[in-house]
């Protein structure tokens, strides 16, 4: 609980800030199908780092916390595959 | 007198309604993308015409309400109330700055005609209808959530206030920050689906 820095959140938030920005300026460009992609994983990364440092997941210690999320995050995987598997084999 | 307090029991419980939020706006997630996956140009041609700058400032005034709300809980635990007080009032205040730029958005939208059954939008595609009837529902649910944030944020406030949230009992803030910054990760993936990918 200690190692918990007023500058840290400072950095995070540049670094949301930075990511802000890049993704912003890529979809100035036009690169096609690729965009979505990046443009996505961009947002993976931000909102981790939200997780991680705002939501203070990187300090709790229960095994429930760092499952809790994954399981989430696979189920709604599951329900995007199975969803999309549908859609392109109709 | 010492009150029992279950500092994990309650932050679980959170955790598990937040959970359930993902779930929930993951759904209109995939009914976003499989739409999107059949009408490629129609949403194309209608993000374009969305406001990307006051989609940017959004995205920035809401990241830097969540920078207020995390050291606003830093200042709690260190014991310092004034402190805490100031950020978190500057969260409530970007948080109506976030929806007064939204307030915007959507009267702009309104009187170019394009809103739900207007006559103008029910002579476009199909796909295009299908953006806006999203584009609609989708952020007009995170704005829902946005102003319940505020509500329970400014309750938050007045307890602060009061000396009832301090360095001994700050749970209850911990937790309201965390629905915060779920809203705010929440936006973080509306903002590109809706004003980027063109």
């Amino acid at each position: 609980m200690e190692s918990k820095k007023y500058q840290t959140y400072i950095l995070v938030w540049l670094g949301l800030v930075i990511l802000t920005g890049i993704t912003v300026s890529m979809a100035g460009m036009n690169l096609g199908r690729l965009s979505i992609g990046i443009v996505l994983a961009i947002a993976a990364i931000k909102s981790g780092l939200v997780f991680s440092y705002f939501m203070h997941l990187k300090y709790e210690t229960g095994l429930l916390f760092k499952l809790m999320i994954p399981i989430v995050l696979a189920a709604l995987t599951i329900f995007i595959g199975l969803t999309f598997t549908d859609i392109a084999f109709r | 007198m010492e009150t029992h307090q279950d500092y994990t029991g309650s932050k679980i419980g959170m955790w598990l309604f937040l959970l359930s939020e993902i779930l929930l706006f993951g759904g209109l997630f995939i009914l976003y993308s499989s739409y999107r996956y059949k009408n490629p140009l129609d949403f194309h041609l209608a993000a374009w015409e969305l406001n990307r700058v006051l989609g940017t400032i959004n995205t920035l005034v809401l990241i830097t309400s969540s920078l207020c709300m995390a050291l606003s809980i830093f200042f709690i635990q260190k014991g310092n109330r004034k402190l805490s007080a100031l950020f978190l009032f500057a969260t409530i205040f970007l948080g109506l700055l976030f929806l007064g730029v939204k307030y915007l958005e959507w009267t702009a939208k309104i009187e170019h005609g394009l809103y739900p059954n207007s006559p103008r939008l029910i002579g476009r595609p199909k796909g295009e209808v299908l953006f806006y009837g999203l584009y609609y529902s989708m952020t007009g649910l995170h704005g829902l959530h946005v102003l319940v944030g505020i509500f329970i944020l400014s309750v938050m406030l007045v307890l602060i206030m009061k000396g009832k949230i301090n360095e001994n009992r700050f749970v209850p803030l911990e937790n309201t920050g965390l629905y915060w910054h779920l809203v705010d990760i929440i936006w973080i993936f509306l903002f590109p689906l809706f004003y980027l990918i063109t």
